[in-house]
């Protein structure tokens, strides 16, 4: 084993990143769904990474990265499961492929991206679901979309991978699947009461702003991270940030057309749809195909987020139209702005004909179906057995009362006094007289 | 005793108490409202989505003075909440039959010096 103790802190530095990400997703999301269901939210996400944490070690992680069951490269086997052969190559990560870090490093890394993934579903369920529904969701999700599509193309050994689609960071394992995923959801789960006319407005955009700006410090140990060197980092880093800062002047240029102001919460959504379409391409790309990628993402976001209404689908923080749409783009556009020695073959823009393109192709029809048939699936079995929905009293109440019994924000002047529940009537309170 | 109730822009409000204090005026209520009149609120773009947001916030200003001094209060709120443009709000008076300050239980226009 020769690993390297630069590439291995690097890793590590960037898995934390990463973990932090989901946490920025929570306010991000938070401030824009209305005062009543910010907890929902807030907790929602908190409960995926706690949730996935452990599902990650004793089983997914296995399914993704596992020897391949059958040699077809759909799915690995239990052979990891329990975090078991913990020092035994990743298999397909040999010859050129070999890592410079230790397996556990690549695992602790690739288990912030399942966690964030799941986390990004939250925006499309918003405002709506039963608690242990959503928790039942997340596990099913995890094992039966997650891994399968993790081990298609971030496994050597999956199918797609093998036949040359290209995916730097998750383009398709985590924004197209999540976007598609999303929409899934907002299918099954059903429009919230009084959408599309009701004013439901964004709560707190200030919130959403400290988010976006974690998403985009954390998206730093995403991309970069995934090199998985230290010194092979540099370039997916900047390539991350130039798309990120042209896709939030792109989105906020469109606004300025479209309805005569730029807003601040255009300003952040275009930010993260610059670096979602950067993901998969952020280490393949030079500093004109970032730009051109993040400029594209950007516009093209801005309007797809109305696309919705059309639709009649109340997909409510817009996970389709900007994780599903950008992601769909950059991996696309791998195809035509692809210019790196790591690739199998250049991109249509510099001479690599139209192989690549047509890889990506074929990852983006194939990840997307399977991701939207197999989460309608679920979501539908969910909702036929113990209900995806909380009651029409609760959602009009809103989550953090009805289903948590607290309270955001102490605006009102209030009165009450403690309620002495089994625990209440504790010696303190009574012995002091 | 009048009670003058006066809706006003919230960004007016302190130039509406510098003249009331300026004119002698003790005491003052203020609280934070919402309302519409002729203008009909506003609109707000989120992503991309426009919406009509019928209430618009407004601060209420309620003082209660002499029957004598009523006049001249309105006419000072009307003057330091104008701006001439639409939604400066309204000011109108209505008659208080009695007052009581709570600390010494002075009644009337006694409770109001």
């Amino acid at each position: 084993m020769h690993y390297n103790s630069g590439d291995t802190a690097w890793v590590l530095v960037s898995a934390a990143l990463v973990l932090f990400m989901t946490p920025g997703l929570a306010l991000f999301y938070g401030g824009m769904v209305r005062r009543k269901n910010v907890l929902g939210m807030l907790i929602q996400n908190f409960a995926v990474m706690a949730v996935v944490s452990l599902v990650w070690v004793w089983v997914t992680y296995s399914l993704a990265f596992g020897p391949d069951a059958g040699g077809v490269g759909l799915i690995g086997t239990l052979h990891f499961a329990g975090l078991a052969h913990l020092n035994q190559v990743v298999p397909g990560f040999s010859g050129p492929h070999a890592m410079t870090i230790p397996p556990v490093a690549f695992i602790i890394f690739q288990m912030m991206f399942a966690i964030i993934t799941p986390a990004l579903l939250t925006g499309s369920g918003a405002d709506r679901m039963k608690f242990g529904a959503f928790l039942v969701f997340i596990v099913a999700w995890s094992v039966l979309v997650y891994a399968p599509i993790a081990h298609w193309v971030f496994s050597p050994d999956g199918w797609l991978a093998r036949r040359g689609a290209e995916d730097f960071a998750g383009g398709t394992v985590v924004e197209l699947n999540a976007g598609m995923a999303g929409a899934a959801l907002a299918l099954v789960a059903g429009r919230r009461r009084g959408w599309p006319n009701s004013l439901m407005r964004p709560h707190n955009i200030p919130l959403t702003v400290l988010g976006g700006g974690i998403l985009w410090f954390g998206w730093f140990g995403f991309n970069a991270g995934s090199a998985l060197t230290a010194n092979g980092a540099g370039t997916a880093f900047i390539n991350t940030n130039t798309a990120t800062a042209a896709a939030l002047l792109a989105w906020i240029a469109v606004e300025k057309v479209r309805t005569g102001k730029p807003t601040t919460l255009g300003a952040v959504s275009g930010a993260i749809a610059g670096a979602v379409a950067i993901t998969p391409a952020c280490g393949f790309v030079n500093t004109l195909g970032a730009t051109v990628i993040g400029a594209l993402a950007g516009a093209v976001c801005a309007v797809a987020v109305s696309l919705k209404f059309r639709l009649g689908l109340d997909d409510s923080l817009d996970v389709l139209a900007v994780h599903g749409v950008a992601g769909l783009l950059g991996v696309l556009l791998v195809g035509f702005f692809g210019t790196a020695a790591s690739l199998g073959s250049d991109g249509l823009f510099y001479g690599g004909g139209a192989g690549l393109l047509g890889h990506q192709a074929l990852a983006v029809v194939t990840v997307g179906a399977y991701s939207l048939l197999v989460t309608a699936g679920i979501a539908w079995v969910i909702r036929a057995t113990v209900g995806l929905r909380v009651s029409e009293n609760d959602e009009r109440v809103g989550l953090d009362i009805s289903l948590f019994e607290e309270n955001a924000y102490d605006f009102e002047a209030s009165s009450g006094s403690r309620a002495l529940g089994p625990f209440g009537s504790s010696s303190t309170s009574r012995g002091a007289t | 005793m009048r009670l003058v109730t006066a809706v006003v822009k919230p960004f007016r409000l302190e130039d509406v108490k510098a003249a009331l204090q300026e004119a002698g005026i003790t005491g003052m209520t203020v609280s934070e409202a919402q309302g519409f009149g002729r203008q009909g609120g506003h609109t707000e773009v989120y992503r991309g989505a426009e919406y009509q947001i019928d209430f618009v916030p407004k601060v209420r200003i309620e003082v209660v003075v002499d029957d004598a001094e009523a006049d001249r209060v309105v006419r000072l709120i009307v003057e330091a909440a104008r701006t001439g443009r639409i939604g400066d709000g309204k000011v109108w008076t209505t008659p208080v039959e009695d007052l009581i300050r709570i600390r010494t239980g002075e009644h009337g226009p006694d409770a109001l010096r």
